[in-house]
């Protein structure tokens, strides 16, 4: 029985790492519903550029990790005024093919730039177990779920409590009327792309030292990304923690549980997606969608 | 008997050129280009058999990696375990990677538009693992080797060749299909379903079936693909099928007709197979295509930035 | 004084042009009624004012050439467009459209800004947190009136204000639109169907026809000529 709980309190840590990237995509899929498939390259992109930052420049953790987070929110507000914006009212598909473009052209810049090889990266938190009563969890879980729930709670009062965060959600839903009362949509867009980028940096060195550094690190991750997304609602970010935490568990049970689990847990991230997109698309937080014929 | 449909005389002779260079590639030619046209051949096949399914019948799929995969190793495993000759594996593979492919355009069905392109995601994804863990099955990280395919009837080719030629072959009769399909009664349905589904239903067309029959289709073709990739090379392992291959068909699709060096040139993985013979698949699959096909019905329903129906 | 004044406007919907060089001028403090049928562009007028219809020509505001300008600099100039179909912000509730009408003033919503609108439309504050799109048809029309009114603007477009609403609130409305015009010295450019409503409102109007102004002059001579009345404005 401890075992099982063990295997559930893992699961919700790791849920954190899954949520912490969900919630760029809920951003980005809430300014401007479209799927942002480079978020987890990005988030790679961002963290490498904290690992340059550290380990030639010599700066310490806290301030590559702020360094780092202004220049992601500049590639962001940069993505989106460069490039997404020529995309203005395109179909679906059209800016599917971007951020594909987009995960494409990270992932080999990425590569190129730093190589293949597996990294070491320390982060923010040490790595110390720590024992409740029989469970054991460490420090740096402990420390990951901080941090996400932190970033939960300042995007609830962006969103809900300031003039730019109404004025995002407004230009999202409603460019044209937003236009007619003096929002700069395009900017507004561009703000929602600086903000994701940015979680996504968060993300990405929050993840490194867990999974160690590489082009390809963010991958996997990004799958079970979109399963916590699509769970929780891909809209809500309340929703991309629950539905992260949720899928963390789920796929802590599968790896211990069932025979050959680990190979299989990205098949498994597979049936969650299409379960929860086949019984209830909107999942459980998000507003039901109607479409007009 | 249908009417055959006029072809403009200028577009038949260059047709007639580009078929005598066609031919003619290998003899001047190294091996080594001539295997990559070879190469070039075979995405060209599973790039047909996405444009059907997404350009259109208007089904995003990132996945179409995967149903390559269930082709490849249908051959495979074939060749490798019962000894058959190579050729006779390609039409069963169609045929399991296109019942796959039926089979998850099923649960497709219900998913529209970014949907259905992460689900078609997190199916590229997870194919290479679980190939990887069912290894006594599919031999695993380490791959399965198959015996070199030699030319048949002692023809004086060397084994490039001979593997150019039946690509290429094998690659115009599908186009051939392709093109009818397209023609066709189905063709105009996909085109119903792609521009809106309700009115297409509306007018009595069955999405569920069309709809999955459009997958079946993409799937049997890439299946066709991976099981001539498989006795190309002779070898296969899960990461021949691995994500980079499913985006490369997508975008090689939507792009049709301007050539796109992607993917990271050091992933030697999947490097060679990805970005050279890319642009020339991609060139000859939706360039020739775009001289001979119909004006778009619709120019909102474009969903190829050439613009072509 | 012509607050607003357009030359020769041209624009149109991709290949369809639908203005062929519309000129009007709407002076100072009035109120103008743009007048004609179906399709005849009056909506693409106010659009071409808000600047959010491709088009050519001069339009000039307050002395500035707004030919140019993006919808967005239009607004932050004093120019407040209340589209067609309202442009209720729907999942928004009723407070969040008024802070949003606000969002180009410093500060926000200004208490006077909340209580005037208060003042002409007295549901409001115990309804401050009702969902914009759960509204009734003249509770979105009030709310939108509202919302331009919290941007403090110079000048107020309306589109089809009566579109769908019963009599009586059209009557409601537009007794609204006459206070606002008197009271906060708010210039007026109403497009209307229900062109005697609209005559009646307004000193000055402009009939459109097939992207042409056709005839102009004020209100009392348009409701007296018969021909008039029965060639453009149907009744």
């Amino acid at each position: 029985m401890l075992a099982f709980i063990q295997q559930i309190v893992s699961g919700i840590a790791t849920g954190g790492i899954y949520a912490s990237l969900a919630l760029g995509l809920v951003l980005i899929y809430r300014a401007m519903d479209v799927a942002n498939f480079a978020q987890g390259e990005m988030a790679t992109f961002s963290t490498f550029i904290s690992y340059s930052l550290i380990e030639y420049a010599h700066f310490d953790f806290w301030s590559a990790f702020v360094v780092t987070i202004l220049v992601s929110f500049g590639l962001g507000v940069a993505i989106e005024r460069l490039l997404i914006r020529r995309f203005e009212g395109a179909p679906v598909l059209t800016l599917l093919i971007v951020t594909l473009g987009l995960f494409t052209i990270f992932n080999g810049v990425t590569g190129l730039i730093w190589g293949y090889v597996f990294k070491a990266y320390r982060g923010a938190f040490p790595s110390t177990p720590v024992q409740f009563g029989g469970l054991y969890l460490n420090t740096q879980d402990l420390g990951v779920f901080a941090v996400v729930l932190v970033m939960l709670l300042l995007l609830y009062l962006f969103f809900s409590r300031t003039k730019a965060g109404l004025a995002m959600r407004a230009a999202s839903l409603y460019p044209d009327s937003s236009r007619l009362l003096g929002v700069r949509v395009g900017w507004m867009l561009a703000l929602g792309w600086g903000l994701a980028s940015t979680v996504g940096a968060v993300s990405g060195m929050l993840v490194a030292p867990i999974i160690f550094l590489d082009p390809n690190m963010m991958q996997a991750i990004l799958l079970f990304a979109f399963a916590a997304a699509v769970l929780g609602g891909i809209e809500s970010p309340l929703g991309a923690v629950i539905g992260g935490v949720a899928v963390g568990i789920v796929m802590a049970l599968v790896g211990t549980y069932i025979p050959g689990g680990q190979d299989l847990r990205l098949a498994f991230g597979l049936v969650v997606i299409v379960v929860v997109l086949l019984v209830r698309p909107a999942g459980l937080f998000g507003r039901a969608a109607v479409k007009r014929v | 008997m249908r009417r055959l449909p006029r072809v403009r005389p200028e577009l038949l002779g260059l047709a007639v050129i580009g078929g005598i260079v066609v031919l003619g590639v290998p003899t001047v030619t190294n091996q080594f280009i001539t295997f990559e046209f070879a190469k070039v051949a075979i995405f060209a096949i599973a790039l047909m058999g996405l444009n059907l399914l997404t350009g259109y019948s208007g089904q995003i799929s990132l996945g179409n990696g995967a149903f390559m995969a269930v082709g490849g190793y249908t051959t495979a495993i074939l060749v490798q375990r019962t000894g058959i000759p190579y050729w006779t594996t390609i039409p069963v593979a169609a045929l399991v990677a296109g019942g796959f492919g039926f089979v998850i355009g099923i649960p497709a069905l219900r998913l529209t538009g970014v949907y259905l392109a992460l689900a078609t995601f997190a199916l590229a994804l997870s194919v290479p693992p679980v190939l990887n863990h069912y290894d006594t099955f599919t031999g695993g990280h380490g791959g399965i080797v198959m015996p070199a395919v030699l030319p048949p009837f002692s023809l004086d080719l060397s084994q490039e060749q001979w593997l150019y030629y039946m690509d290429s072959g094998i690659a115009l009769l599908l186009f051939v299909f392709a093109w009818g399909v397209v023609r066709s009664r189905t063709g105009r349905a996909f085109m119903a379903i792609r521009d809106s589904e309700t009115a297409a239903t509306a007018s009595g067309i069955s999405l569920a079936y069309y709809k999955t029959l459009a997958f079946g289709l993409s799937a049997a073709y890439a299946g066709v693909a991976g099981s001539l990739l498989a006795i190309a090379t002779s070898y296969l392992n899960p990461d021949t099928f691995g994500l980079s291959l499913s985006l490369a068909l997508l975008v090689g699709v939507v792009i049709g007709g301007l050539g796109l060096d992607f993917g990271a040139t050091d992933n030697s993985r999947d490097g060679s197979f990805v970005s050279r013979p890319t642009c020339w698949a991609i060139i000859w699959s939706t360039v020739v295509p775009a001289c001979t096909s119909a004006p778009c019905p619709s120019p909102a329903s474009r969903t190829s930035f050439t613009g072509r129906c | 004084m012509a607050l607003l004044e357009l030359n020769d406007v041209v624009a149109g919907y991709g290949p369809t042009t639908v203005l062929h060089g519309v000129s009007l001028s709407v002076d100072e403090g009035g109120i103008v009624a743009l007048l004609g049928a179906n399709g005849a562009g009056k909506t693409t007028t106010l659009r071409a004012i808000s600047s959010t219809v491709r088009r050519t020509g001069r339009v000039v505001f307050d002395g500035h050439d707004i030919s140019s300008h993006a919808p967005e600099n239009v607004a932050r100039l004093g120019i407040a467009h209340v589209p067609e179909g309202r442009g209720t912000l729907g999942q928004l509730t009723v407070w969040e459209n008024l802070q949003m009408g606000a969002y180009i003033r410093r500060g926000g919503v200004a208490k006077a800004d909340y209580d005037r609108v208060c003042e002409y439309f007295a549901w409001i504050p115990e309804r401050r947190r009702q969902v914009a799109a759960t509204l009734s048809g003249g509770e979105q029309q009030m709310l939108a009136i509202a919302r331009a009114l919290m941007m403090r603007p110079r000048m107020l477009l309306l589109d089809e204000p009566s579109l769908g609403l019963a009599p009586l609130i059209v009557q409601e409305i537009f007794k609204i639109v006459r206070a606002i015009n008197e009271q906060d010295k708010v210039t007026v450019l109403v497009v209307e169907q229900n062109a005697s409503i609209a005559l009646q409102a307004s000193a000055h109007a402009y009939v459109l026809e097939v992207g042409r102004v056709v005839v102009s002059g004020t209100s009392v001579e348009l409701q007296k000529d018969e021909a008039v009345r029965r060639s453009y404005l149907g009744y």
